[in-house]
């Protein structure tokens, strides 16, 4: 039997090139796969916030209604868009952890939520300095609002039932359900501003028609968003190998790379 | 490139500097903040392993 071998816990099968994902489902190979990943995305993430700040306040124009007011734009589009779709991340690995079975794809879920939380708050604080200016209030109990509400008590109920189960294979389990169910929100924030009523504008940029926004205010936001990926990415693979190491550090290949890790 | 005419134009923000401001610096603060976090982490759980694994290694040499 070959190292490599030894070093695959999920099958005793010959290394092949062509089983490359599940290769990364291993804990350990997917361990040094995200620790020479996030050196570059994080080179990434801070070049892009760099040009999309630079963009979104020095190149930018003012809008001639709300002002500089507009520019919390840049933050707050980015960190919304961000909060949607890491949930709809997280519940995807949830959903395949629960399905088959896969330790990594439970640790991804538990990595992203923190980060997905921050965004959902970030995209709610923004919101309400960005409302204050421009609506007279800083919150309101519209449609948008309060089901971006509901998407952070769905983070915070995930990561809470999580901690309060001991045994983590259960924890993935209970916390997938809750994950899976509160997936349902996610549209219901997309499209609150359509089905109903909202005191919060309708999305600039959509699938159906040209975006309504000057094309460097548009630029800036896109790399803003891009940024916020970029940082995600990064700050998710880091957790999920410290989430990794807390769940295998009995194991063998933890003992034999003892300084390298 | 630079659109404002003076520096004290650009903190000013057109006179939504505590709006515009306070966002920045509350998601730039979270993030630092989550980096901070999530490098503690890890060194909380690399300590952990150590404690573990230095008495065994001991052992088997």
């Amino acid at each position: 039997m070959t190292t490599a071998n030894m070093n695959n816990p999920i099958s005793g099968a010959k290394e092949s090139n062509r089983f490359h994902w599940f290769k990364y489902a291993a804990p350990n190979n997917f361990y040094d796969l995200a620790g020479r990943l996030i050196p570059w995305v994080t080179v990434i993430a801070v070049l892009l916030t760099i040009v999309g700040m630079y963009i979104g306040f020095f190149v930018a124009p003012t809008d001639f209604q709300q002002g500089d007011a507009y520019r919390i734009i840049f933050l707050h589009v980015p960190a919304a868009w961000m909060s949607m779709f890491i949930y709809m991340v997280m519940a995807f690995w949830a959903a395949l952890g629960l399905a088959f079975n896969t330790r990594m794809s439970s640790m991804m879920a538990s990595a992203l939520a923190p980060t997905g939380a921050m965004f959902t708050f970030l995209a709610l604080w923004t919101g309400a300095l960005w409302g204050r200016p421009t609506w007279g209030a800083w919150w309101v109990w519209d449609a948008r609002l309060t089901s971006e509400l509901i998407l952070l008590f769905l983070y915070i109920g995930f990561m809470a039932l999580q901690a309060s189960i001991d045994d983590v294979r259960r924890a993935d389990k209970a916390g997938a359900l809750i994950a899976l169910v509160g997936v349902i929100n996610v549209p219901i924030i997309y499209f609150s501003v359509q089905w109903w009523n909202t005191l919060h504008q309708g999305s600039s940029i959509n699938m159906k028609s040209a975006p309504t926004m000057a094309k460097t205010m548009l630029l800036g936001m896109l790399i803003m968003a891009l940024a916020f990926w970029a940082y995600t990415i990064a700050i998710t693979l880091y957790r999920a190998r410290c989430i990794v190491l807390e769940r295998e550090q009995q194991s063998d290949w933890v003992k034999a790379a003892g300084e390298k890790l | 490139m630079m659109y404002w005419n003076t520096w004290s134009d650009f903190f000013a923000m057109g006179g939504y500097a505590l709006y515009v401001w306070g966002s920045i610096i509350v998601v730039a603060g979270f993030m630092v903040a989550e980096i901070i976090l999530v490098r503690l982490r890890r060194k909380t759980v690399l300590r952990q392993i150590a404690a573990i694994g230095a008495p065994r290694t001991r052992r088997s040499t």
